[in-house]
């Protein structure tokens, strides 16, 4: 079978899945071997780095190259390998303690130099592998192991820290919404810089129903607002709600209350647009945006930079090996 | 000419220059080393950077100085007490007269010894007047007026002229060490001459001007009685460039790439006094060096290991409270077994310690810094020139053996000088037989396994991403001979065992070590990196003066070399000095069960000949 007709079923390594049955982590999978065979790489030119957490024994499921390394640095490492070989399609997959807790900083700036890596954050606000305790994305008086009180630490808005670092390319993803979470993989997968996708999965044993409030049957659309660039930005079980401008930002309301003209439509091109998606709450009275919230492809990857300033070098002072050796204050003896 | 300054031949000249940082104590330092170097002395050399950048001027906090050894034979060290102190200023005078040789020279700036400045630094009268200076020979030259005086016909502010001291000074020094001062012309020449990348012609005149007006100082007063004449070192034929250990480093980084056929990749954090290495290598871009400045030491090795991963030759570079922070994934290097040099460029520690000045503690970290059992090779650079072969020959094990490797140098040859001669790229080891990427092509029938090893070397079998159909996992979970992440307890005694039998293997293709003098004696003097210098030339004088001591230097300090053990069984008493509170010592006492003798020194500044020398005589009973 020629490599470059894969399907996702050629993805699947031989070894055994072992997250819990109902983990979020199954549908993102999924997911994210669609963003591969969309990629067209064969399966020996992708590699895939994660940390360390449930989500990040990912690596060993999928039929690449794979290395599951610390907890936290897998963008530093990525970064580094990406660089070494920017031929390679390089995944990132990583828990929402691996990238916001230990692995902040890396996660910080792998996005603000634009290395061209596809990155996955799957955010179940919480530390499923060490059993139950909150991380940085879970919600104000979460009950976890470490905050049987309910947690008393702000959450932050990953996504909203990737637009203030200059981030090429936003996503937001739901493990409930497979065909949207495929969506977002591919184009993520083909997107020429950092593609950064949140997905959020459910923890069935540390923080179950975490994302009942966006994914219940009867109310959860009232919740969520998935954007599609040029499109109006309408959203509800019925199609009711829409944003409109409200002075410098948005705010909710009823499609039936506005004008149509008045109807704000997605622009992925439009970094404040994306910045104001991105910090939108349901608890603050606005859905959670899903989908491609922000994507720029005319900002040029670190990696490819890289090695036109290597030309550019070659180019200018040309020098070999023995040339810089000899440089300097010499003498013969 | 002063008809009575008369030609002394010396055998070495310790020279010392000290004055305020930004004043380019250095630069003139180098100029010397230059100098003599081309000359055919040999020199080594060592910077003493204040921690600060621009501390006051003026002020004893704000000293820089640079201490040399210049010599007509082999020269180890930058030298015990000086000969020659260049003071240019008070705070400088107050600073390192004490440092001074009984009867040393003292040339200084009297212009400089204003009442203002005398104040800063607490004299209370003139110390080139009041004769607390007494006991030394002092020049005191008044340098601003003289320079002024030989610029009279150049439109210049003051200060800029002023600034042509520097070179005042070679000249008259050039005069004082019987130096070719052609070499200084065509130096000012090259360096702001019209043929220069960016000339600068005023400063170019202006400085020549100066460097006469000292020559000629040195010439027509009655200053000086003696001058001195070295000859020259018997040096091994060849191009010799001076060099810095943390340049030679960076050069043998981009070298090591280039003879293995890799790109070379440094993934690093600037912490001093590592920061050089990386400022040289990141010119390197047109022999293919790629330079990842990262966010922090953590992330520096991670993407280094990245860049492994992928199969390039990959280093980071950092000082101790960097390594501090790289432990975790340098034993993610070890565990995933891909070739990683670490350069460790050591200073006074613990946490931040002594930022710009030399200690050799880290050793028991490189050794044991890491959770579980997590041995690599550790080689130590002992000179400048030595950061060259000890960085090229840790890639070469790295990639041999599958395994990280780390290099430690300190901030005495990291930033001191000594002439290298320079090698051609022919000349050195073809690295590519160590590469070796496993390709299904080269074992028709065989399916890849990922830990299985070379029968001698145990390094493992590697397929690096883009190699067709070897696609497979790793990571840093316990795994076995396929792989498979395995928590078997079998399996990980087995697999704890053969990473340590990998690094003791080596023991047996490293070079044994060789003894300084008789091969059975009394005492033994050990030597590891950077007290390499000073340690060989006591025992050569030791050993002139007939006693019975032996010296051996350790280049791997781990793992040991094979004949160490048998070697050390042949003394009666072993002695160790080291930048540190004993820790080579402790290793070898836990290794070879012998009562070593430490002579620790933690001071900021490298062992001198005499301190050994000293230590080897109480030993003796002398
Ligand atoms: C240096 C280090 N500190 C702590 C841990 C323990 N640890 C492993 S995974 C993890 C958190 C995982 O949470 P997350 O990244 O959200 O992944 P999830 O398991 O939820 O997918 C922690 C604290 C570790 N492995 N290494
Ligand atoms: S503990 Fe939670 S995150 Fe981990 S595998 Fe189970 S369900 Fe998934
Ligand atoms: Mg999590």
């Amino acid at each position: 079978m020629a490599d470059t007709q894969l399907t996702k079923k050629d993805f699947a390594s031989p070894n055994e899945v072992k997250w819990c049955p109902g983990c979020g982590d199954f549908a993102i999978m999924n997911a994210v071997r669609s963003g591969m065979v969309a990629a067209g790489k064969p399966r020996d030119e992708v590699a895939i780095v994660s940390g360390i957490g449930c989500s990040s024994r990912f690596p060993y499921y999928m039929e690449t190259y794979g290395f599951h390394t610390i907890h936290g640095r897998a963008a530093a490492i990525a970064s580094g390998l990406k660089v070494a070989n920017t031929d390679l399609d390089v995944w990132v997959i990583s828990g929402d303690g691996d990238s916001t807790a230990i692995g902040g900083n890396h996660f910080i700036h792998a996005i603000r130099r634009n290395v061209n890596l596809n990155y996955v954050m799957i955010n179940n606000k919480i530390y499923g592998l060490t059993k139950g305790q909150y991380s940085p994305t879970s919600e104000m008086n979460q009950i976890s192991k470490t905050s049987p009180y309910g947690v008393i630490d702000y959450p932050m808005a990953p996504l909203k820290v990737a637009m203030g670092l200059g981030a090429t390319f936003v996503a937001r993803g739901l493990d409930k919404k497979m065909k949207l979470s495929e969506e977002i993989c591919i184009r993520g997968a083909k997107h020429h810089g950092f593609s950064m996708m949140e997905i959020y999965a459910n923890c069935v044993i540390y923080n179950d129903g975490c994302h009942n409030q966006l994914t219940d049957k009867e109310t959860g659309d009232n919740n969520v607002i998935i954007v599609r660039d040029g499109e109006k930005m309408i959203f509800g079980t019925d199609n009711q709600f829409c944003l409109v401008q409200d002075g410098f930002t948005v705010k909710a309301a009823k499609v039936a209350d506005v004008a149509e003209a008045d109807i704000l439509v997605h622009d992925e091109k439009n970094a404040d647009m994306g910045t104001i998606l991105t910090g939108m709450r349901p608890d603050g009275g606005l859905p959670l945006a899903l989908g491609i919230i922000y994507a720029d492809d005319t900002k040029k990857p670190y990696d490819d930079m890289v090695f036109e300033q290597i030309d550019a070098v070659k180019a200018k002072r040309g020098r070999t090996m023995d040339q810089i050796m000899q440089e300097g204050h010499t003498w013969t003896v | 000419m002063a008809e009575n300054a008369k030609l002394t031949s010396a055998e070495q000249i310790v020279v010392k220059f000290t004055g305020d940082s930004g004043d380019g104590m250095q630069l003139i330092g180098n100029q010397l080393t230059a100098l003599a170097a081309l000359d055919g002395n040999d020199v080594n050399s060592l910077p003493d950077y204040p921690s600060e950048i621009r501390a006051p001027a003026g002020t004893i906090a704000g000293v820089s100085g640079f201490q040399m050894c210049l010599g007509d034979h082999k020269i180890y060290t930058a030298g015990d007490a000086p000969d020659v102190l260049v003071g240019f200023n008070p705070a400088a005078v107050k600073h390192s007269a004490k440092f001074v040789k009984a009867g040393g020279m003292i040339i200084t700036n009297s212009d400089s010894f204003t009442e203002k400045a005398l104040e800063k630094v607490g004299y209370e009268s003139n110390p080139l007047e009041d004769g607390s200076l007494k006991g030394y020979d002092v020049k005191a030259i008044p340098m601003f007026t003289l320079v002024r005086e030989a610029l009279a016909d150049m439109e210049m502010p003051n200060a800029a002229k002023d600034r042509c001291k520097n070179f005042f000074t070679m000249g008259v020094l050039c005069w004082l060490f019987n130096k070719e001062k052609q070499l200084v012309l065509d130096f000012i020449e090259e360096k702001f001459g019209a043929s220069s990348k960016k000339p600068k012609l005023q400063i170019a005149e202006a400085n020549t001007k100066a460097f006469k007006a000292g020559l000629n100082y040195g010439e027509t007063t009655v200053m000086f009685q003696e001058r001195y004449d070295l000859g020259a070192a018997q040096i091994e034929k060849g191009l010799y460039r001076n060099i810095t250990g943390n340049d030679a480093a960076a050069l043998a980084i981009a070298a090591a790439g280039e003879k293995a056929g890799l790109q070379p990749f440094i993934g690093s954090y600037p912490i001093t006094p590592a920061t050089d290495l990386l400022h040289y290598a990141s010119e390197f871009k047109d022999v293919d060096l790629v330079t990842m400045q990262m966010e922090d030491e953590i992330a520096g090795i991670c993407c280094a290991v990245g860049a492994a991963c992928a199969g390039n030759l990959a280093f980071t570079t950092t000082s101790g409270p960097g390594l501090a922070l790289k432990t975790e994934a340098a034993g993610m290097a070890l565990i995933l077994e891909v070739p990683l040099v670490i350069v460790n460029v050591q200073r006074g520690g613990p946490c931040t310690g002594l930022p710009t000045k030399t200690e050799q503690s880290d050793l028991l970290q490189s050794m044991f810094g890491r959770n579980g059992d997590s041995y690599m090779p550790i080689i130590a650079a002992n000179s400048p020139a030595d950061c060259f072969d000890a960085t090229f020959q840790a890639a070469k094990i790295a990639l041999q053996y599958r395994t990280p490797v780390i290099v430690l140098t300190d901030g005495y040859i990291g930033q001191g000088s000594c002439p290298w001669k320079v090698p051609t790229m022919a000349e050195l080891e073809d690295l590519t037989p160590y590469v070796n990427f496993w390709k299904p092509e080269d074992h028709p029938g065989e399916t890849y396994m990922s830990y299985k090893r070379d029968p001698e070397t145990l390094a493992r079998d590697w397929a690096i991403p883009g190699t067709k159909g070897c696609q497979h996992r790793i990571g840093t979970l316990e795994k076995d001979e396929t792989g498979a992440v395995s928590h078997d307890p079998a399996v990980h005694q087995y697999m704890t065992e053969t990473r340590k039998a990998k690094v003791d293997n080596l023991a047996q293709v490293l070079p044994g070590v060789e003894v300084n003098g008789k091969e059975s004696n009394k005492i033994l003097v050990i030597s590891w990196g950077g007290t390499y210098g000073a340690v060989k030339g006591a025992v050569d004088r030791l050993i002139e003066d007939g006693k019975p001591v032996s010296g051996i230097n350790l280049r791997w300090v781990w793992p040991f070399p094979p004949n160490l053990g048998e070697i050390i069984s042949k003394f009666d008493k072993i002695l160790v000095p080291e930048l540190n509170m004993g820790q080579l010592s402790l290793m070898l006492r836990a290794k070879f069960l012998v009562d070593v003798q430490s002579l620790s020194k933690v001071q900021g500044d490298p062992f001198r000949e005499y301190e050994v020398i000293d230590k080897v005589n109480e030993m003796l009973g002398e």
